[in-house]
């Protein structure tokens, strides 16, 4: 019993991580119909920002932790405006695959441009949150994961806002919607877009400090094996829709955690895969989305 | 009226489609609701009504890219529900698209040539082995094409891409493609959209001419009265997904359930 | 065009891929080593190109086909050749023995390809492209976990068959293949999936069919190249034959022009040849007017696949026809 709440609090706070990468893909996707696969190497550029910035901190503290988790989300929300700007944008018009390669391309760039840059071999990350255990009876909570978890609701949270309460947030679901009518309206399309890009890698960012203070060793590739398992939750939500990213998130988290500690675990790569596959197959929509039919 | 035929006229044969009572409802919107109406198999139908009235999803159904909800529909007396389009273009049941779907990579010829294909038996066991009945069934192709492309007046353009071709043509290429199918009822979908007069003019005797010289049924979805009312010997009226008059052209004209239906419509600009 | 006798081509390329077998013996090793690399790798770039240049459909896991080829013939050639086959067989008895080993790979690997493609191939676009190479990282998960097959250590000891006859002859064999099925009346049938579903399927072409025989097709040329990689490596593991490997695949098909048979066989002869360009680039150093030293280039052995990313991404942004693409395509004559 105790195990299985230990597994379950473990699901949740990665959970908590996939989800916050996985808004990120389902904020893209929803504004331009397209999966940004670059999207986990920018997770992985936040963990790295957060190394260099977190070297700079004397001691762990709360205020630093938010410092620097704050600084690489900014950080990384610039290189995400930068991407799109010089690599999506000018493809805009054309033909969905050709988007798809660059962002394949853009996804290896990063990659191997981190390996020439940090060294392939994993680097320690610096003490940030302060961290400490709390003993309930036989079940461990680490601070970590009630900080990840934590992180990860107060951002959520501030994305509904932004999303159902602000301008922007307005701008980016009509453009979501309908992007012509969207722009007829007066809406700049390219703002809005950039923007979108901007808070998507803001949160991968944050994802990755979070990640990257739970699991203190981070290398160039640490983003691919959690980006994809973050798009699985994302169309497993339902692409395009922020709630669902959240509860898919949290989902698979908590099956990725169930399945590791069993005697399937060698299997557990291939999970978020044979999900997905399940999924497209037999709910595309996801579970919180609506279909499309297709107009002829 | 009766089921498939309109007051005091008999049709000159059995229908060659039936729409039987047809709905089709998507989530709580009901697009099209109890429609009955058949095409016999050497008729001239014309299908109008206002913006949104449900013209193209009465095309979408018989085509197969949706599926009634209640109701069914037949071809040549066989139901269709479920069949997909490519078996239906096999049955003879062929369509253009408002928006003109041809084949861009592909040059005028091949655009005809891929149509071609349904009824030519010889797959891919022929075009590995490039044998004497591969060279033999290609040639046939070829002039099968080119008999289309001549009589069309497309033969100058046969090896252009498509989409480089002015705008009338293409629409003539797009109809010319259907007809290699050897359809048996050809279903043109705002086949007038975006011509001037003349070239109305010209879409019209096209459309005369292929009836005649094939002997196939057509089912026109148009917006233009000129188009419509020039042609076609009936026309269905469909407003709010409901059929409100069946009639001869002159008799549509002055039905004032018609009239109301359009009432406040801009007409079609003209060019 | 050069189809006007396909047969005859096809002829005088085996004439040459026995020639070049036989010699091999003669020729430096080096040079037979980046041939044979060549022909694999236009086999499986030709295959490729069948699937998403010529049908239009985006398959991200063509590595895994090979895979699966490649271990299915490694399998007949250590586990049930060596029932059959006498200690000092003839000759003809192990070339008979490779040739049902490839045969097989490509076999069980076609079959994959039906597997993967049967439920895929309703999906468009992005999301097939995620899903082919999902399936690409579950087969290598598979081979992973099975230990017979040597786990995450693969196979190793293969017996090194694979030689210049077979390499060119099977390249020539899916380059007539693909030819001559796109380049007919039968053919047009992928060219309309690939522009137009809904128009094909209005006009009776079975969109379905198309893309399913495209996907099974491709994949039986990957097994064989996996079958005949895994016969000159003499060693495959499930690492070999990841996303990376079908990304170079991809480039190949993208640098030749999706859908341009003659240019993706010319980019995978170049893209074979750019790693042993750039190893001897890395090895010179440029006198530089800020140094007395010579700056180093060794730094370009080891940035090879940030080039290519580099490549990748420019492509698309300057050139996405690819780099060989000349002439329209659209041909009107009958074969």
């Amino acid at each position: 019993m105790t195990e299985f709440f230990q597994q379950l609090i473990n699901g949740l706070s990665v959970g908590s991580m996939y989800a916050l990468i996985a808004l990120g893909y389902t904020l893209v996707y929803g504004v331009l119909r397209f999966i940004n696969f670059a999207h986990s190497d920018v997770f992985m550029v936040g963990a790295f920002a957060g190394m260099y910035l977190g070297r700079g901190l004397g001691q762990a503290s709360v205020g630093g932790g938010l410092l620097v988790m704050l600084g690489a989300m900014a950080l990384c929300a610039v290189l995400g405006m930068l991407i799109e700007r010089f690599a999506y944008r000018p493809l805009r018009n054309r033909s969905k695959l050709s988007v798809l390669i660059t962002a394949i391309g853009m996804s290896l760039f990063l990659e191997n441009a981190g390996q020439l840059v940090f060294g392939p071999n994993p680097q320690p990350f610096p003490a940030t949150f302060p961290s400490r255990n709390f003993d309930l009876g036989q079940v461990v909570i680490s601070s970590k994961d009630l900080v990840v978890f934590g992180v990860a609701v107060v951002l959520l949270a501030g994305l509904q806002l932004l999303v159902l309460k602000t301008r922007i947030g307005t701008a980016m679901r009509a453009t979501a919607f309908n992007p012509q009518a969207a722009s007829l309206m007066g809406i700049n399309i390219n703002t809005v877009i950039s923007f979108t890009f901007g808070l998507g890698s803001a949160l991968a960012a944050a994802g990755g400090i979070l990640w990257a203070y739970k699991f203190p060793k981070i290398d160039p590739l640490m983003g691919i094996a959690p980006g994809l398992t973050a798009f699985v939750a994302a169309v497993l939500g339902g692409i395009g829709n922020i709630p669902g990213a959240a509860l898919g998130g949290l989902l698979i988290g908590i099956i990725e955690t169930f399945v590791k500690g069993s005697p399937w675990s060698t299997w557990s790569e291939a999970i978020a895969f044979v999900l997905l596959i399940i999924i497209l197959m037999f709910r595309p929509a996801g579970l919180l989305g609506e279909t499309q039919p297709e107009k002829v | 009226m009766g089921p498939a035929g309109f007051d005091g006229h008999e049709l000159m044969s059995a229908p060659l489609l039936q729409l039987d009572r047809v709905t089709i409802r998507f989530g709580g919107l009901t697009a099209l609701s109890a429609l009955d109406f058949g095409i016999g198999a050497d008729e001239l139908v014309g299908l109008i009504g206002p913006n949104g009235a449900g013209k193209t999803t009465v095309f979408n159904l018989i085509t197969g890219v949706y599926q009634p909800t209640e109701g069914n529909i037949r071809f040549d007396g066989k139901s269709i529900a479920g069949l997909k389009p490519h078996r239906l273009a096999a049955l003879g049941l062929t369509r253009t698209f408002q928006n003109i779907r041809l084949f861009p990579s592909m040059s005028v010829f091949d655009n005809v040539r891929a149509a071609v294909q349904l009824h030519r038996p010889h797959g891919i066991r022929n075009a590995l082995w490039r044998g004497r009945g591969f060279h033999d069934g290609e040639n046939a192709v070829s002039a099968l094409v080119m008999e289309m492309l001549d009589m069309f007046r497309l033969t100058r353009f046969r090896d252009e891409p498509s989409k480089s071709l002015p705008y009338g043509d293409q629409r003539r290429l797009e109809i010319v493609r259907a007809l290699a199918t050897r359809p048996r009822l050809l279903l043109l979908d705002e086949p007038a959209a975006g011509m001037n007069s003349t070239e109305k003019v010209e879409l019209m005797k096209l459309i005369q001419f292929v009836k005649d010289k094939y002997k196939i049924a057509v089912l026109l979805v148009e917006h233009d009265m000129q188009v419509v009312m020039g042609i076609c010997r009936r026309i269905v009226v469909l407003d709010y997904g409901v059929k409100i008059a069946e009639a001869t052209p002159a008799e549509v004209r002055k039905d004032p359930k018609v009239i109301e239906a359009y009432l406040g419509e801009e007409p079609t600009i003209q060019k | 065009m050069l189809l006007a006798r396909p047969r005859t081509l096809l002829g005088a390329a085996l004439a040459v891929s026995v020639a070049l077998g036989l010699c091999q013996q003669r020729l430096d090793p080096y040079y037979v080593d980046v041939l044979t690399r060549i022909g694999i790798n236009i086999t499986l770039a030709v295959s490729l190109n069948l699937i998403n240049g010529h049908t239009g459909q985006f398959s991200l896991g063509h590595a895994g086909f090979m895979a699966v080829g490649g271990y299915t013939a490694a399998t007949v050639s250590m586990f049930a050749a060596p029932h059959f086959l006498p200690a000092n067989a003839p000759a003809a008895f192990t070339l008979a023995w490779f040739l049902a080993a490839l045969v097989a790979g490509g076999l069980v690997a076609g079959a994959a390809g039906l597997l993967v493609g049967a439920p895929s191939l309703r999906l468009k676009g992005d999301y097939l492209a995620i899903v082919t190479l999902g399936f690409g990282q579950i087969i290598a998960v598979i081979f992973r976990n099975i230990e017979p097959l040597g786990g995450a250590l693969g196979l190793s000891g293969i017996p090194a068959y694979t030689n210049l006859f077979w390499v060119l002859a099977t390249a020539a064999l899916t380059v007539y293949v693909v030819t001559t099925m796109v380049n007919s009346t039968y053919g047009r049938g992928f060219l309309a999936t690939h522009d137009d579903e809904v128009a094909a399927a209005a006009i009776g072409i079975n969109t379905t069919r198309c893309k399913i025989v495209a996907f099974v097709i491709g994949a039986f040329f990957a097994g064989v190249a996996g079958g005949l990689y895994g016969h000159f490596s003499m060693t495959i593991n499930p690492k070999g034959f990841d996303f990376n490997r079908s990304i170079e695949i991809v480039v190949m098909v993208i640098v030749g022009g999706m859908g341009n048979t003659a240019g993706v066989i010319l980019a995978a002869a170049l893209l074979t040849l750019l790693p042993e360009g750039l190893r001897t680039l890395a090895g010179y150093s440029i006198p530089v007017p800020w140094s007395a030293q010579p700056w180093s280039l060794n730094w370009i052995g080891e940035s090879r696949p940030l080039l290519y990313s580099m490549l990748l991404i420019g492509l698309m942004l300057l050139r996405p026809q690819g780099l060989f693409n000349w002439g329209r395509r659209g041909s009107t004559a009958t074969s």
